[in-house]
């Protein structure tokens, strides 16, 4: 069978307290399908990650998870800044979070490093000025 | 799924004027109304005790066992759970409701706050050892183990191992009541006395163990004016019983069971939706290093379980004030882990939400979901009898209801036919 769903999330720019809604949603349904827990979490997770991040340095953006009987693929769009070196930023506790969002405990540099550690595939597009498209994969 | 679902929240169907109060009040979706009347669905159901307290007409009850129960026996013990003791005004000693208890018909009591002290120390020294598994949430209240079960998966390891202390209670009252009366166990009654219908079901269906030594349990509303007058007639001078202590009485209230595990490093929440959001978060991973997790369904605590009568605040202040004057703790472990205060069984995750047989099938069912979703009007308004419209799309494709369920979808199919009938008017 070829059955996939597609989910779409539109991801707020700076509401803080709406960060998570969509990993939320995304975790209520998997759970309902049945899927193997430890997959729901590392997926929730790196979700999560990339839903914060959108928040704080994209202004927010857009989410498209396709699920197949395969795999999870969520794609994180947005129209931010783009990521000037993305190898750095994907070294553990480099953060370029302003103050205000430190001070609510988020931008300890770990948000694509999560994302990458909780998914089994992950790429970064990224263009100054233009914006990110991260595409990461969950096997089933 | 190997699971019974038994449960002591119950349905009179006489009395439900099948109203939408409960199905929109209920923490997991659990009730749905049909041809006018409320359904319990018994797989989601945790025994919270919500419906019971906002349906208008007193249909939905808890089953417990009356007071009658005691003449079954030769010797009974009473457990009284520690809300019972903030239930009267101006108690200044535990005594009085223990001799009460004696003076009404009980030949012995054991208090829960004696066991829980037990259970405190226990869960000090598991948490020490194991502090690398860390958190660890409470298995004290059966709806917060119940609701684990059926819906997050990935904290099941996370719960401490040991059953409520009721349980240890009722042991340790059993090898007291054989030793003191000679009698075989058949002829004891060991009745727990109890704020909620989630540790009815408990002692009735337990998890984690195969089964309970609870013999009976009577709700604290019940055994609450029948204890005044004894009360009353014990006070001046109540017989020296009580051996609780701080710690074990503060298991009442909501922060107490922490209290006892002496760390600062503990989160308490209390009331269902708390519990849920906590509980969301903690499979998460958003919280850092906590040790302890402490979870209680009802608002304020034990103290806030729907069998209780007084106000779980006012009731909360009670039992603080009660526990002012007791030494810190006053039960301790002798050198080996007492029997049975363990789960002698593991915990098994019950996927009763699960929408299909398999992962394809769930994902064309999801898919028919969605679109049922988009064709309702999302006012979540419960005509339908499910409580959201996502409630009724999940139902319709689970074959449990129809499109023309949804009443504003059928007023417009109704509007639109009557149209093209006679279009002029």
């Amino acid at each position: 069978m070829n059955e996939a769903i597609k989910l779409e999330y539109t991801i707020s720019d700076d509401d803080f307290t709406r960060a998570g809604e969509a990993s939320g949603d995304l975790k209520d349904k998997l759970k309902k399908m049945g899927v193997d827990p430890a997959v729901i979490r590392k997926v929730v997770i790196a979700m999560y990650e990339g839903e914060i991040n959108m928040v704080i340095h994209a202004n927010g953006g857009k989410i498209t998870v396709t699920i197949t009987t395969d795999e999870i693929i969520m794609e994180l769009a947005d129209k931010g800044p783009g990521i000037p070196d993305v190898k750095l930023a994907m070294q553990e506790g480099f953060s370029t979070a302003p103050d205000n969002i430190r001070s609510l405990g988020f931008g300890a540099g770990m948000g694509l490093p999560n994302m990458k550690k909780y998914s089994d595939e992950m790429t970064v597009e990224t263009q100054q000025g233009v914006g990110t498209t991260v595409t990461m994969k969950v096997k089933l | 799924m190997g699971a019974e679902f038994y449960h002591s929240v119950h349905l009179d169907v006489e009395l439900c004027k099948g109203c939408i109060n409960c199905i929109k009040r209920c923490p997991t979706q659990a009730i749905r109304v049909q041809h006018g009347k409320a359904k319990i669905i018994k797989e989601y159901c945790i025994d919270c005790g919500e419906c019971i307290r906002i349906c208008p007409h007193h249909a939905k009850s808890a089953t417990y066992d009356s007071i009658d129960i005691l003449k079954k026996y030769e010797y009974t013990v009473a457990l009284p759970a520690p809300s019972l003791y903030a239930q009267f005004n101006n108690l200044d000693d535990i005594d009085i409701v223990l001799s009460a208890l004696k003076s009404f018909g009980f030949d012995d009591t054991y208090e829960v706050s004696a066991a829980a002290e037990m259970v405190s120390e226990m869960s000090r020294n598991y948490i020490k050892k194991h502090r690398e598994d860390a958190p660890f949430i409470s298995t004290a209240c059966p709806t917060v183990v119940r609701l684990i079960r059926v819906r997050f998966p990935n904290l099941l390891d996370h719960l401490l191992p040991f059953a409520a202390p009721v349980e240890l209670a009722a042991q340790i009252a059993v090898k007291n009541a054989m030793e003191k009366s000679g009698l075989p166990r058949e002829k004891i009654g060991i009745i727990f006395i109890s704020p909620c219908p989630a540790k009815v079901t408990a002692c009735k269906d337990p998890i984690g163990n195969t089964y309970s030594e609870v013999d009976g349990v009577i709700a604290i509303k019940d055994i609450y004016p029948l204890l005044l007058p004894h009360m009353k007639s014990v006070a001046s001078d109540p017989e020296k019983c009580s051996v609780s202590g701080r710690i074990g009485v503060g298991w009442g209230n909501s922060g107490g069971e922490s209290a006892g595990l002496l760390t600062d490093n503990y989160l308490a929440a209390d009331g269902i939706e708390n519990v849920i959001r906590v509980l969301e978060d903690l499979e998460d991973q958003k919280f850092g290093d906590l040790e302890f997790i402490e979870l209680g369904a009802c608002n304020g605590g034990c103290v806030g379980g729907v069998l209780c009568v007084e106000n779980p605040y006012v009731a909360q202040s009670k039992l603080k004030k009660l526990c002012k004057y007791l030494p810190i703790s006053r039960n301790h472990l002798g050198d080996e882990v007492p029997q049975g205060a363990l789960f002698e069984t593991e915990i098994e995750y019950e996927p009763v939400y699960k929408i299909g047989k398999n992962l394809a099938e769930s994902l064309a069912l999801m898919a028919r979901i969605d679109e049922l979703c988009k064709k309702f009007p999302g006012l979540d308004c419960g005509s339908c009898g499910a409580p959201t419209c996502r409630a009724l799309a999940e139902d319709i494709a689970r074959g449990f209801a129809r499109e023309g369920d949804c009443i504003p979808l059928l007023k417009e199919s109704i509007l639109s036919l009557s149209e093209t009938i006679s279009p002029n008017q």
